[in-house]
């Protein structure tokens, strides 16, 4: 997309987000009970834990669509976690959400469009981006006009990535990434991600398949009832046993 | 293998879009047989339509031996076909055992509310669900709404079950438990089809496995020469996936 590309943001070294100490939840229910958690710019991270850890209410908070009860989200060095969901996208974080969430009774483009809503001017590199877009899932080019509603839900689940990178953001967010898609979807979206992500994008990354997102992230954090309960470089992470226990499963073997 | 379920040159027409085209298909009585391909298919499409969701606009289809094919979706239901849902949609406000207890209601005609109720308990007990019984269905983790979606269809007692992606968004861990049900399931006599994106399961579960592509029935077999097939790594399994899946294949 248009995210910059300097030789010094695609080594990835500097931290675009930080958080501290982040606790949120839905009325009486507390989920998150304080995450501390480092995105680092260039990189891609992964999320993983047991359904009902709290990863999709983490991303959620960073979003702003649920408020921050305690603790700080630190966007580049700057507190944003009273921000709105609007704000969030502006800064340069978008989030794709489980469940896709599209616009239904819009055609597959003006979802994409959609995406861009924040982005002010230049048409031509809207353009671009949309043709970007249709490059990376052709799938979607051929569907343009179709309703998303009407679409298979792999297919849905291209078109909310593709809205999501229409924002042109540094950070992308994707919750459930493989979710119902076949495995020559998942292998070509997962090569998509990592070319994007050369090209100097972070993304951050929920994957319930973790070998895969283990192998496909450099550094991955584990939550466990509201708490990120271990984080590291995410080879370490595939081959430490009680990560393989916990959520690998035998089926690993 | 007695045949429990038969389709003849099965079609279903969207406008201009062939979903599912001449889908000629036989399901044996007792197999786990495994229906994948790329999305947008119409693998859905397929249970829709012998479930009464959606009319076949061409072929026949035959159920212990009757013609279905114009059966609307409660007669199917009470047939002995229950299928779940891709997207589940219990009765959010309704408990877990209120919902299971629907399904079992439904499908008897038999008895009253008191044996629907322990009808359905055992349904939850068998999916694991006992503890969250008299919770809200909304209340539910995603996994356990799967489940919970699990023990509906059974409460209907089928004789042949559809399991439309059951396991999607599911962690490995959560998984294996999943494959465990689908298994005792399967040993209680019920006939399972099995839609599944999750090779690892796929091939693990199933004795059989049949590919649909473009409404088109590919290739049908077991699961060693359905993953060596050149048209299935082509559209749908991708080179590096097809390479895992023949070694898993190898030594299950």
């Amino acid at each position: 997309m248009t995210t910059s590309s300097s030789p010094a943001t695609a080594q990835g070294s500097g931290e675009l987000m930080r958080i501290e100490g982040l606790q949120a939840g839905y009325g009486p229910v507390t989920v998150l009970w304080g995450v501390d958690l480092v995105v680092r710019e260039g990189q891609i991270t992964a999320l993983i834990g047991s359904n009902g850890a709290g990863k999709s209410t983490l991303m959620r908070t960073i979003s702003g669509l649920i408020p921050t009860r305690a603790g700080r989200l630190l966007w580049q060095g700057r507190e944003i976690q009273h921000s709105t969901p609007a704000q969030v996208l502006g800064m340069g974080i978008a989030h794709v959400p489980e469940g896709r969430r599209l616009f239904s009774a819009m055609t597959v483009e003006d979802n994409l469009i959609m995406g861009a809503y924040l982005r002010s001017g230049n048409r031509a590199q809207l353009a671009r981006d949309l043709e970007r877009v249709y490059e990376i899932f052709p799938k979607l080019a051929e569907r343009r006009t179709q309703a998303a509603g009407t679409m298979s839900g792999g297919e849905q689940q291209m078109c909310a990535i593709g809205r999501g990178l229409m924002s042109a953001p540094r950070l992308l967010m994707i919750d459930e990434l493989s979710l119902g898609l076949s495995p020559l979807l998942v292998e070509q979206l997962v090569e998509a991600l990592i070319s994007l992500n050369r090209e100097g994008l972070s993304i951050l990354v929920v994957e319930q398949d973790v070998v895969a997102a283990l192998e496909v992230s450099s550094q991955a954090f584990v939550m466990d009832m509201g708490r990120v309960v271990q984080h590291g470089p995410s080879d370490q992470l595939l081959a430490d046993p009680a990560v393989r226990r916990a959520y690998l499963g035998a089926l690993a073997d | 293998m007695a045949e429990l379920m038969r389709l003849d040159a099965v079609s279903r027409r969207f406008g201009g879009l062939q979903a599912l085209d001449r889908v000629t298909l036989d399901i044996g009585r007792g197999e786990i047989l495994g229906l994948i391909g790329p999305n947008g298919a119409g693998k859905t499409t397929l249970v829709n339509v012998v479930t009464g969701v959606h009319r076949a606009t061409g072929g026949r289809i035959h159920f212990e031996g009757r013609d279905i094919t114009s059966f609307k979706p409660y007669q199917a239901a009470r047939a002995g076909i229950a299928r779940t849902f891709q997207v589940v949609q219990p009765f959010p406000e309704l408990t877990v055992h209120e919902n299971v207890t629907a399904a079992a209601m439904f499908s008897s005609g038999k008895g009253g509310l008191r044996e629907a109720r322990a009808f359905a308990a055992e349904q939850l007990e068998f999916v694991g669900l006992s503890a969250t019984a008299d919770q809200p269905a909304a209340t539910l983790t995603l996994a356990m709404r799967k489940r919970l979606e699990l023990a509906k269809a059974l409460a209907m007692r089928p004789r042949l079950l559809f399991l439309d992606e059951v396991n999607a968004g599911l962690n490995s861990a959560e998984v294996e438990q999943a494959m465990g049900l689908i298994n005792q399931i399967a040993g209680t006599g019920v006939t399972i089809v099995l839609i599944e994106h999750l090779m690892k399961v796929v091939l693990s579960v199933c004795s059989r496995i049949v590919v649909l592509h473009n409404g088109a029935l590919i290739a049908d077999g077991p699961p060693s020469s359905i993953v060596s097939d050149p048209h299935v790594v082509e559209a749908y399994l991708g080179k590096k996936y097809a390479q895992m899946a023949a070694q898993a294949a190898g030594n299950p």
